[in-house]
């Protein structure tokens, strides 16, 4: 059955409609949950406010656990699903360079939309210092090509690359994000904060 | 009573539950998940190709770009799920009642600190999210949704890096 665009179940058009939707909710949650706010985003890495790493990682273990489960119901085939690419060297580099901005600016660019959107000027400044940075890369692409093209490993999945079963990876995954969540709690009681 | 003042905010596991439901649709409809750094790539090339159309032909990350999309650039998944988000964002906001302008920033730096480093943090993300090939959203949260190793590479480096860093950069929070 699906994912439907691909079993040309939903037309393209239908899927880039279905697009803004997926949005919305995608927005409505993340601002629901505080994710609008640098303050609460930033929390997570002096212990005072751990919404960040709460919902995230309990969005990635319920839709994880939930395609693993569709996929055993035959309601999903995960085959026809985009995989990310792993670029080993550009993803750890990249992932660097996002965490310096991460600390310093208090938003990533999904939640500074949220942030712009109920009037954070902060997060308005962040999405053009977004814009600077996507520019940059791209003007100066022939520059970092390599580094960027380097250490291609394909599309694995981590329960390939570490030779178990999806089911199992998945199990090991919420128990590790169970213990995180007992040390978030413990966090922020240990390190309140007034809000301002 | 606690001394401490709380926002009122969704239950964080609660959200987390919707989070995953949204990144569930979104690959059961569209096969693929949510992402926000190539909303913002689509946007810089289609910027690009307008004021520059000569340049765009001719260097290489538009030339590349080009070559994996047809038509108007603007015309993508991720720019319309990014049109949502901004609408979505905005109606939590108004059921929350948390629409105001404002810098939030920690009294003990000013709103032009804050935003010189809002500007800095900018720019380094975006510049990250390209090497990385998407951001927290696209990379790392979708990425893991479909268990890939480079979503969970991508994950640590970004929090890893953030929580090694946050030592420094502690009087801009607390």
């Amino acid at each position: 059955m699906g994912p439907l665009v691909i079993n040309e179940i939903i037309s393209e058009n239908t899927n880039l409609l279905l697009a803004f939707f997926i949005g919305i909710g995608f927005g409505f949650v993340l601002e629901q949950g505080g994710f609008s706010s640098s303050r609460k985003l930033a929390g997570v890495f002096y212990g005072y406010d751990t919404v960040v790493l709460k919902v995230f990682f309990t969005g990635a273990i319920t839709a994880s656990l939930g395609l693993l489960f569709m996929s055993l119901f035959g309601w999903i085939d995960l085959n026809l699903v985009y995989i990310n690419e792993t670029y080993l060297t550009s993803a750890i580099l990249g992932g660097i360079i996002m965490g310096a901005g991460f600390i310093m600016g208090g938003y990533c660019p999904g939640t500074s939309f949220c942030g712009a959107a109920i009037g954070k000027i902060d997060a308005i400044i962040f999405i053009i210092g977004l814009f600077i940075g996507v520019f940059i890369f791209a003007e100066g692409y022939p520059l970092w090509e390599g580094v960027f093209k380097a250490n291609f490993m394909g599309s694995p999945r981590i329960s390939e690359f570490f030779n178990i079963s999806e089911g199992l990876f998945a199990l090991m995954l919420i128990i590790v994000a169970v213990m995180m969540f007992w040390g978030a709690e413990w966090a922020e009681k240990k390190f309140p904060r007034e809000e301002y | 009573m606690s001394k401490i003042k709380k926002s009122n905010y969704m239950n964080p596991y609660l959200a987390g539950i919707l989070l995953g439901l949204v990144v569930i649709a979104a690959n059961f409809i569209s096969g693929r998940s949510v992402g926000a750094s190539g909303a913002i790539k689509s946007a810089i090339v289609a910027g690009v190709e307008t004021v520059a159309p000569a340049h765009a032909e001719t260097a290489t990350f538009y030339k590349e770009f080009n070559e994996g999309h047809t038509g108007n650039p603007l015309n993508s998944w991720l720019v319309y799920q990014m049109l949502g988000v901004i609408l979505g964002g905005f109606l939590s906001g108004v059921l929350s009642h948390r629409l105001t302008w404002k810098v939030e920033h920690n009294p003990r730096i000013t709103s032009r600190t804050r935003l010189i480093f809002a500007m800095a943090g900018g720019i380094l993300f975006g510049l990250g999210s390209q090497f990385g090939r998407g951001c927290t959203s696209g990379s790392a949260l979708s990425g893991m949704a479909v268990l890939s190793l480079g979503g969970f590479i991508s994950m640590m480096a970004i929090f890893g890096t953030a929580f090694a860093l946050a030592y420094f950069f502690r009087k801009l929070w607390i």
